[in-house]
């Protein structure tokens, strides 16, 4: 009787790992999948023409993304010159002032912002930057993805000057070097690493956003790079290209999801490669 | 011919309601080691870091009395000032890892925005790390990080980086209770050889190492003062109960 | 000493902008949404007929749509993320394996929504217009299905990962003891570490379900775009964050916008509150264990 028991129990040991095992792996299938049709669909898509000209009427062959392309480039110039100074700031201010109580609720309030869908923040910007301006803009499409960006780069500039010893601070603050400078040009630089990483990963994270673009960068089939004027992307092009119903277009969605899924890729590497070479040991 | 350097009069301080240290009164005598030594508790690493004000990065610290380094009331100048004047070395060595053995050394300067030319600033390493017994060791890796140093070496780039701001005072907190014997005895020596060039001040969990090292010798116990004098007499004959029973093994 | 304050203000201010954000979000939805509130008041939730032309705007439909495709999605991911949390948390806490898998997990939290909703618009949907076919119903292929499946793969890794770590946290001293008393691995994951990691899990399955709610793009091109209220799991419909982004850029009217808003309002409050009770629950969980 008592073999039967523990024979039993080591049968359903092995049954629930094969189980785990079965459904964690069963997530790579997903992975593959859209891997596989994107190199496929998308890579065929790709030349010089694609890369290098502006998209054609229906019909025209050789039509490209250039625009596109530029287009989602300046948009991420745009959304981390604003974001990163403001979001590297308050992540200082949230690491250096632990115990305070207002920390605390701007730390919560930039959680809650993080999970705000990214729609909402379109709406939100649209009604503050398209409206008064009188129409669509890079700069207000910018601005939705730097108002995405902020929590990534608050939270990861926290968490990394957090893990800081103190001693680091004590050692400049003993040479009688005042705190601020203290911050700036000791514990900053030996932080970089990490939140180098922050900012790569905020990046990648909203290359790829169309939502909030929806309504303030808008789009544009021109080439343009006039941050009051709307402005095309990747994302945007691929929706747009994607939802009509010409066959050239579908395969021009599969270009374009191509380089973006390529740009998204390089972002991680490097961030896992900056955080490696930069990485100071303390 | 000794004088006094530094002039603490009836120094108490409080964190929060907790008195840390009561009434303390006392004086260190120039190019001496004084060493403060006493119980977990006692106030020694408080008294330390009152002479340099790093105790107020902390807030919620109240002191009473007053410390004076030669005529000037430290509580009375911009903390920066006397940090600039008082050196200090920590328990656990910590060099800043970003810059160099030579920008280490600098690092009062550089940080300080302090702009030197360059044969000064050479003048200024070679001459700590030196003072500091390192420069045969490092001279030919000035321009590495000193990360790959061993702990001892660490500690002593630590001291040539206090040393490089040519202070009046050195205060070392627990300067080898992180190293290994062989690097603390050559620290022990070092810190013998150091006092030609300024004061120092040590606090130290270790008795012996208090009777080895300095000329002085401080026992505090509970915020208390207990006994202070110099350190032959002090471990010899002790004056105070506490202190006898201190130096023979009873508590502490 | 002045630069010193400078700087402290310089920190404190940029505090005071992200709070300034979210308080404006929630003021400007709020303002925006008084017109709509003023002409459907609650009716809005419940009512069933959306045709802007006529002013009518009950939004049932895109609540129906929301809530089926999330709750349908967050059902279809929990296997798989609580197993690749036992996986990464118990079975293989480091090395290759662990890497592989969290190189894959991250890869799928790092494909852009828009190429999850082009992928399973060209992929997805004729497999499950084929099955349809097969099951006799009609093959729309766009639906609350379809949506609910794109959805699952997308919010696996974020209950994947806050599970992960909570069942990372269970103490070993606590499963030791279960070893030691002859228990098989089975028996302590399922008796000792998930119950203990319960409230971090249930708060991982809660972020997922807020991202779940307000995710757009992917279900804006598989849901297929119908106005009126779902009957069955595949028919076409849409939801909150998709009826926005449909409608908003070409909404005519006043009260029209200001009906999009108002959805947009109840998505923000819905998944602010969802966010606060899910990070307030780690929290306690980390206060509890360490």
């Amino acid at each position: 009787m008592e073999d039967k028991g523990i024979r039993f129990r080591i049968i359903k040991d092995r049954m629930f790992f094969l189980f785990i095992v079965f459904f964690s792996l069963l997530c790579a299938a997903p992975l593959f999948l859209i891997f596989y049709y994107l190199v496929k669909n998308g890579l065929s898509s790709i030349s010089l023409d694609f890369l290098l000209n502006l998209p054609k009427p229906v019909g025209e062959e050789g039509g490209g993304l250039a625009n596109a392309i530029a287009g989602t480039l300046l948009l991420i110039v745009l959304a981390s010159v604003i974001s990163i100074p403001v979001g590297v700031t308050a992540g200082i201010y949230l690491s250096e002032n632990k115990k305070s109580r207002t920390a605390s609720y701007v730390r919560m309030f930039a959680e809650i912002l993080q999970g705000v869908p990214s729609i909402v923040i379109g709406i939100f910007v649209y009604l503050w930057v398209v409206v008064p301006l009188g129409g669509f803009s890079a700069v207000s499409g910018a601005i939705a993805l730097a108002v995405m960006m902020l929590p990534v780069i608050v939270r990861s500039t926290e968490e990394t000057l957090n893990l800081l010893p103190y001693s680091l601070k004590e050692a400049s603050m003993a040479l009688g070097v005042p705190y601020y400078r203290t911050i700036i040009k000791v514990i900053l630089p030996t932080g970089f690493s990490g939140i180098l990483t922050g900012v790569l990963l905020s990046i990648a994270r909203i290359s790829g956003e169309t939502a909030p673009l929806l309504f303030t960068a808008f789009g544009n089939p021109f080439w343009s790079l006039d941050i009051t004027r709307p402005i095309s992307c990747l994302p945007l092009e691929i929706y747009q290209y994607a939802m009509s119903p010409f066959p050239e277009w579908h395969k021009m969605a599969w270009g374009a999801s191509f380089v973006l899924i390529v740009i998204v890729l390089l972002l991680n590497i490097f961030s896992k490669l900056g955080a490696k070479k930069w990485k100071v040991q303390y | 011919m000794e004088s006094t350097v530094l002039n603490i009069k009836d120094l108490s301080v409080y964190y929060g309601d907790n008195k840390a240290l009561n009434n303390i009164s006392l004086s260190i005598e120039s190019r001496m080691v004084t060493a403060i030594m006493g119980p977990s508790g006692c106030g020694k690493t408080t008294l330390l870091r009152c002479i340099n004000r790093m105790h107020e990065i902390n807030g919620n610290v109240r002191t009473t009395g007053h410390i004076y380094l030669y005529d000037s009331d430290l509580n009375q100048m911009n903390p920066i000032i006397v940090r600039r004047k008082i050196g200090m070395v920590f328990q656990k060595p910590n060099p800043f890892p970003t810059m160099t053995i030579y920008d280490n050394v600098m690092a009062g300067y550089r940080l300080n925005g302090i702009r030197l030319k360059k044969s000064d600033r050479d003048m200024i390493v070679e001459d700590s790390l030196k003072k500091a017994a390192l420069w045969n060791e490092v001279k030919d890796s000035l321009l590495r990080k000193g990360t790959f140093l061993s702990g001892g070496q660490q500690q002593r780039l630590c001291i040539a980086r206090a040393l490089a701001m040519k202070p009046e005072i050195l205060l070392l907190d627990e300067p080898t209770s992180a190293l290994d014997p062989k690097a603390t005895s050559r620290i022990e020596e070092l810190i013998v050889e150091l006092k030609q060039y300024v004061t120092i001040m040590l606090v130290t969990h270790n008795i012996a190492q208090a009777s080895r090292v300095s000329d002085y010798t401080v026992f505090l116990y509970l915020g208390d003062l207990v006994e202070y004098g110099q350190t032959e007499r002090l471990f010899t004959v002790p004056e105070d109960k506490r202190t006898e029973e201190y130096l023979t093994g009873k508590f502490g | 000493m002045i630069r010193e304050k400078i700087f402290r203000l310089v920190l404190k201010f940029s505090g005071l902008i992200i709070t300034v954000i979210l308080m404006a979000v929630f003021a400007t939805l709020l303002y925006k949404s008084l017109p709509s509130i003023r002409h459907s008041g609650l009716a809005f939730l419940y009512t069933g007929i959306w045709d802007p032309v006529a002013d009518e705007y009950g939004a049932l439909p895109f609540l129906i749509g929301t809530l089926v495709t999330s709750f349908l999605a967050l059902f279809i991911s929990l296997p798989f993320s609580l197993s690749i949390s036992i996986f990464l948390g118990e079975y293989y806490k480091n090395g290759f394996f662990s890497n592989a898998l969290k190189t894959i997990i991250e890869l799928l939290a790092g494909i852009p929504s828009v190429i999850y909703g082009f992928w399973g618009l060209f992929v997805l949907v004729p497999i499950i217009q084929q099955f349809q076919l097969k099951l006799g119903i009609i093959p729309y292929g766009v639906g609350m299905f379809t949506s609910a499946i794109i959805l699952s793969i997308m919010i696996i890794p974020y209950s994947a990962s806050i599970s992960k770590e909570v069942i990372n946290m269970v103490p070993a001293d606590l499963k030791e003891a279960a070893y030691s008393l002859g228990a098989t691995r089975y028996e302590v994951i399922r008796k000792i570490s998930l119950p203990y990691a319960k409230s971090g899990i249930f708060a991982g399955i809660l972020l997922s379900l807020g991202r779940a709610l307000g995710e757009t793009m992917a279900v804006t091109m598989v849901i297929g775009n119908r106005n009126s209220i779902p009957k069955s799991l595949f028919d076409p419909a849409n939801t909150m964050a998709s009826i926005i982004a449909n409608e908003f850029a070409e909404a005519s009217t006043n009260l029209y916008h200001s009906t999009l808003i108002q959805i947009g309002l109840v998505l923000f409050v819905v998944t602010a509150l969802i966010s606060f009770a899910g990070k307030k629950i780690i929290k306690k969980m980390k206060r509890d264990i360490g």
